[in-house]
């Protein structure tokens, strides 16, 4: 989500599942959604039956997908970037891009300022003694009134376009065969077919998931994609886009609201040098970059300040800044992701953990590392289904002795937890946020079983209680909690629909609901939880409830089912699928066509009465069109192939810098990185379809259909090993290890990596110490390395040993 | 009555098995925590408690892999090799829309419809000495509905709707499969029994066995001769069976099961 909000500015799938259907060419990458998005699938199967659409798949294992793909091309884990890098030189040396739609909507023509460069693995401003980037040279070049320079022509040797056209220029057929393992016949067939899509009247869309953000590398990698589509003109195109498949019903809706760097809507969490509303406006206000850059971040006062206004009523004023200072600030450079987060609890820095939905011991990097962690902490409150692996965490050793001998025992444990019964989803109303950005309001199916409560109860009844403490006993900064405002008709148990007509936001004086985020002001007059969702609860009601099936572009849009941020638009960027002069490339795809006075079709994401020459068509960015050149990443403005932090070959590129420098990696005591050596084969975890992360080995109906823990073997590999399917193995790391029966299969293969003969191990997750199956918590293998952009962990690609018991 | 039928277009199945979930549910069977049998598919084969199973069937052929998925259930054959064998009165019945059901409380557990079917579909329960299979949710389609498999299936893999019509549609798939490559597309539908009320796309026809189907089924020779000439025999010995367990009854009383489970 970082790469493509930096990309093209916002950090969702750029379509969505039902214009899937709209595609000419699926690449399938990074993700498998035959078997983890079954139901979404159908849209890619529609799309071969109606328009003979070819499916491309690209994995390490010949997978469910893979199954029913017309073309499969194997690659090794954590080579995306190679193969992806290999499309950008191939689709520029042959010529197969859309050429004008590259000028038009992208910065391809941008000048680059002088002093960038790449060379022996590093961009320029590398410092080896502290290990990071000086970033200045990473800059387009500026004019006197502050905007870039451009060369319509793209010719100029330092536009991002000839910039991008050299940098790629190593990524040849032969190269990418080398880095990847594939043959170049298989790569040079996916790129004839994922190229076709350079024609004005075609388009390829691009499916991915964890396959792909699971990386060190992944927003690069995501990147990487990104400028293939661009190249291909597919971004904004019905049947286009870069289509991130999320893995849980509302994960959309959980980043929409907020995560711990940003405030909901993706506003930036504030920092403690942003002493005051003013500074904090004036350093996330971008300036644009182009004279006819919409640039509609340059809205952020009004977004924030109505923000405030939700979380402080009456008590926000323009005197005390909207009560910006009572918002929690983090340090100038402190990040709270995932990898620091436990880190710190390792390290005995924190104190308590409040853990809801989430079960960190199964789904963090490193269990050992997991379980050291919550076992120093004092307190810990759990809200869940059932006993999960998290909350009983402390009964590790006693309940998975052959993993844990090393963890304390039970008796040694301090920590107080506390686990609370919480209804689970189908006991619940309010909204879904899907992949496709689209928020469904559901009712709830029963009332929850027991003691269980809903979530907004729980939440409810502890803020209750803490303010009452506040009020009673006093402590340390009371304002935050006495200044929130409350007003629910049950303050210990809102309902979502009091919430939801909260997000959307209201006139503060009135409460009349806000018709869209187009209404928000910035002097205290409108109050809203979050700008992106403005439009969703209107005067009108519950737009989220809305189940009409009308279709009037026949293009899969359904403009009246439930509702789509932002504005209800559902495909994103739509401006850039019509030419300079508003008319669609295709006109058998007409998603959005210029009338002469207004925009027809979908929600344009555009001025709906702005000429087309008005404005650039990425009203998101600063730059105004889409950016081909990401300065915003920490490892470099253009995605370059680093091998994952335990691989078993060196870059080919440049074995000096093998591995992705600015990558985060631990340092603990159980922060162990394995070489070749003693592990020899690359590890992929994956999900089942059978299953549904660690949730469903609760439940019988869901494990009978996968009841054991299963190592998907090469055929090749098991011969040597003298392993037949069902054969007990255990597969060991630097971290741990985990033993299972053995799948033999044809459908991993070996495969020549730069003369190196290279064995995958399959491992899906799924298993733990508690449910009605039980196995080995898969994540005792992986390693607490992260991208440093998203903070995600590699969990495909890390090197394993093998051994028959 | 129209005749009602199911069609798997195999090319759309991406064995995701929800159709195994939905058609226990909906029959209210019990899960079985089974073994690891090396294999994605979830046992080994149909059971009195599983009466839909996704085939999946991995093989090398000319050098390309494929990794095929179909559905495995009763084929509600037009002439059932099952009601053939089946000497138990209103045991098996083929309703008025084609469907092939079995009504337990008629069965007398003699396994001859097994030897009956020639794609071993119906199974034997050792706990209620029954024999159980799809039963095209008989219960469902009496109502209007649809199967529950049909029901959830997520991909329209499956399908389901007036035969005649239903196997239109299937022929025309198979020609558009043919027109995009797939030369020996077409539908499985097998003469041998008839004809059949659940047919199958298949992007190679030539080799059903790829699927887990047999390539020409028929009913037994055993089984048609058993309901043909020697017939009467075989009433007769059924009848003397009963009467036989009858006068055993009546003789020495109810057999006693011994309870060996302890405290």
């Amino acid at each position: 989500m970082a790469s493509l909000a930096a990309t093209f500015g916002r950090g969702a799938m750029t379509n969505g599942w039902t214009d899937v259907a709209n595609a000419d060419v699926v690449l399938i990458m990074g993700g498998n959604p035959a078997e983890n998005h079954p139901v979404g699938f159908r849209f890619v199967l529609e799309a071969r039956r109606k328009r003979k659409a070819k499916v491309v798949v690209v994995d390490p294992r010949f997978n469910r997908t893979a199954a029913v793909a017309d073309v499969y091309v194997p690659i090794r884990a954590g080579t995306d970037i190679a193969f992806l890098g290999g499309l950008i030189h191939y689709a520029l040396s042959t010529g197969k891009y859309q050429a004008e739609y590259v000028r038009q909507h992208t910065t391809a023509p941008f000048l680059v300022k002088e002093g960038f460069g790449f060379a022996d693995g590093h961009f320029s401003g590398w410092d080896e003694a502290t290990k990071k980037y000086d970033k200045s040279s990473w800059e387009y070049e500026l004019d006197a009134q502050g905007f870039a320079k451009v060369d319509p022509t793209l010719e100029h040797p330092r536009s991002v376009f000839q910039w991008m056209k050299r940098h790629y220029a190593r990524y040849t057929a032969e190269q990418v065969s080398s880095i990847c393992g594939c043959s170049k016949e298989d790569f040079l067939k996916a790129a004839e077919l994922i190229t076709v899509a350079a024609a004005k009247d075609k388009s390829g869309t691009v499916l991915y998931a964890l396959g792909w953000t699971q990386h060190s590398h992944s927003v690069q990698l995501i990147h990487t994609a990104a400028m293939v589509q661009l190249l291909m003109g597919n971004i904004g195109m019905p049947g286009g886009g870069v289509n991130a498949q999320r893995g849980h019903a509302n994960i959309q809706g959980s980043t929409d609201m907020g995560a711990w760097n940003m405030l909901p809507g993706y506003l930036k969490l504030p920092r403690a040098n942003w002493s005051s509303l003013d500074e904090y406006l004036k350093a996330n206000t971008p300036k644009p970059l182009r004279p006819d850059s919409l640039n509609y971040w340059s809205n952020t006062n009004k977004f924030m300040v109505s923000l405030l206004k939700a979380y402080y009523g009456d008590k926000a004023t323009k005197e005390n800044g909207f009560g910006y200072d009572w918002l929690p600030k983090a340090g100038e450079t402190d990040n709270y992701g995932w990898g620091y987060l436990f880190d710190n609890m390792y390290a005995g820095k924190m104190e308590g953990l409040i853990s809801f939905g989430m079960n960190p011991v199964a789904n963090g990097p490193n269990t050992s590392k997991m379980l050291g962690g919550l076992g120093k902490l004092k307190w810990m409150i759990v809200a869940e289904n059932f006993e999960t692996e998290t909350a009983a965490f402390w009964k590790a050793k006693e309940l998975a002795q052959q993993y844990y001998a090393n963890s304390p025992d039970a008796a040694r444990i301090q920590t107080e937890v506390f686990l609370l019964p919480a209804a689970c989803f189908a006991e619940k109303d309010g909204a879904f946020v899907n992949s496709s950005r689209w928020l469904q309001w559901k009712d709830a199916a029963l009332d929850p079983p027991g003691d269980a409560l809903r979530d907004q109860e729980i939440i409810g009844r502890l803020f209750a209680k803490v303010r009452e403490l506040y009020a009673k006993e006093g402590g340390a900064a009371p304002e935050p909690l006495q200044s929130m405002s409350w007003s629910y008709a049950t303050p210990s148990a809102p309902s979502l629909v009091e919430v939801a007509r909260e997000v959307n936001g209201r006139e503060a004086a009135s409460g009349k609901q806000l018709s869209g985020f187009g209404e928000l002001k910035d002097d205290g007059s409108t109050a809203c939880g979050n700008w992106l969702y403005s439009g969703s609860f209107t005067e009108a009601g519950n737009m989220m409830a809305r189940r009409g099936q009308e279709d009037p572009t026949a293009l899969g849009l359904y403009p009246n089912y439930s509702w789509s941020w932002p504005a209800n638009r559902r495909i994103l960027y739509n401006r850039a699928a019509a030419d300079a002069g508003g008319q669609p490339w295709d006109a058998t795809r007409a998603s959005l066509r210029w009338t002469g006075t207004r925009w027809t079709g979908d929600t344009p994401d555009y001025k709906a009465d702005a000429a087309p020459d008005a404005n650039g068509s990425f009203i998101m960015l600063p730059e105004g069109v889409a950016k081909l050149f990401t300065p915003d990443f920490a490892e470099g403005p253009f995605p370059e192939h680093y091998e994952p932090a335990e691989s078993p070959v060196e870059n080919a590129l440049h074995p000096q810098v093998s591995f992705n420098p600015s990558a985060k990696v631990f340092h603990s005591d159980l922060d162990k990185i394995g070489s070749v050596k003693d592990y020899p084969y690359v590890a992929i975890t994956y999900r089942l379809t059978e299953h549904f992360h660690y949730w469903t080995k609760h439940i019988a109906s869901s494990s009978q259909l996968q009841t054991h823990f299963f190592v998907e073997l090469p055929d090749e590999l098991a011969r040597q090993k003298d392993i037949k399917s069902g054969d007990r193995v255990r597969v060991s790391s630097a971290r741990g290890k985990v033993e299972g029966q053995a799948l033999v299969t044809k459908r991993m293969r070996g495969m020549d990596v730069n003369g190196k003969r290279i064995y995958h191990v399959g491992l899906p997750i799924h298993w733990g110490f508690l449910g009605k199956v039980s196995g080995p918590l898969i994540n005792n293998l992986t390693a607490s390395v992260f991208d440093p952009n998203s903070g995600t962990p590699e969990y495909k690609g890390f090197l394993v040993n093998l051994e028959k018991l | 009555m129209m005749h009602v039928a199911k069609l798997i277009d195999t090319t759309l199945c991406i064995g995701c098995k929800a159709c195994e979930v939905a058609c226990q549910q909906w029959n209210d069977q019990e899960y079985t925590l089974g073994t690891f049998d090396g294999s994605y598919q979830t046992m080994p084969d149909l059971a009195p408690n599983f009466w839909n199973l996704i085939k999946f069937n991995e093989y090398e052929r000319d050098g390309k892999l494929s990794w095929l998925m179909a559905k495995y259930q009763c084929m509600h054959c037009v002439a059932p090799g099952c009601l053939k064998a089946c000497p138990a009165p209103g045991a098996i019945v083929t309703l008025a829309n084609g469907t092939v059901d079995f009504a337990q409380e008629n069965c007398i557990g003699c396994g001859y419809c097994i030897t009956g079917c020639p794609f071993d579909v119906p199974r034997l329960s050792n706990t209620t000495k029954k024999v159980y299979k799809c039963s095209l949710c008989s219960d469902r389609t009496a109502v209007g509905l649809e199967p529950a498999c049909i029901k959830t299936c997520p991909t329209n893999c499956l399908t389901f709707g007036e035969r005649d019509a239903l196997l239109h549609g299937a022929e025309a798939r198979a020609q558009e499969l043919r027109a995009d490559g797939h030369a020996e597309a077409g539908v499985y539908n097998p003469a041998g029994v008839g004809g059949t009320h659940v047919f199958y796309v298949l992007a190679n026809a030539a080799r059903p066995e790829d699927y887990g189907l047999p390539k020409d089924p028929s009913v037994p020779w055993t089984v048609r001769l058993w309901k043909g000439p020697v017939k009467w025999l075989g009433t007769m010995v059924l009848v003397g069976g009963i009467l036989g367990t009858f006068f055993h009854y009546v003789r020495y009383g109810p057999k006693e099961a011994h309870d060996v489970e302890g405290d």
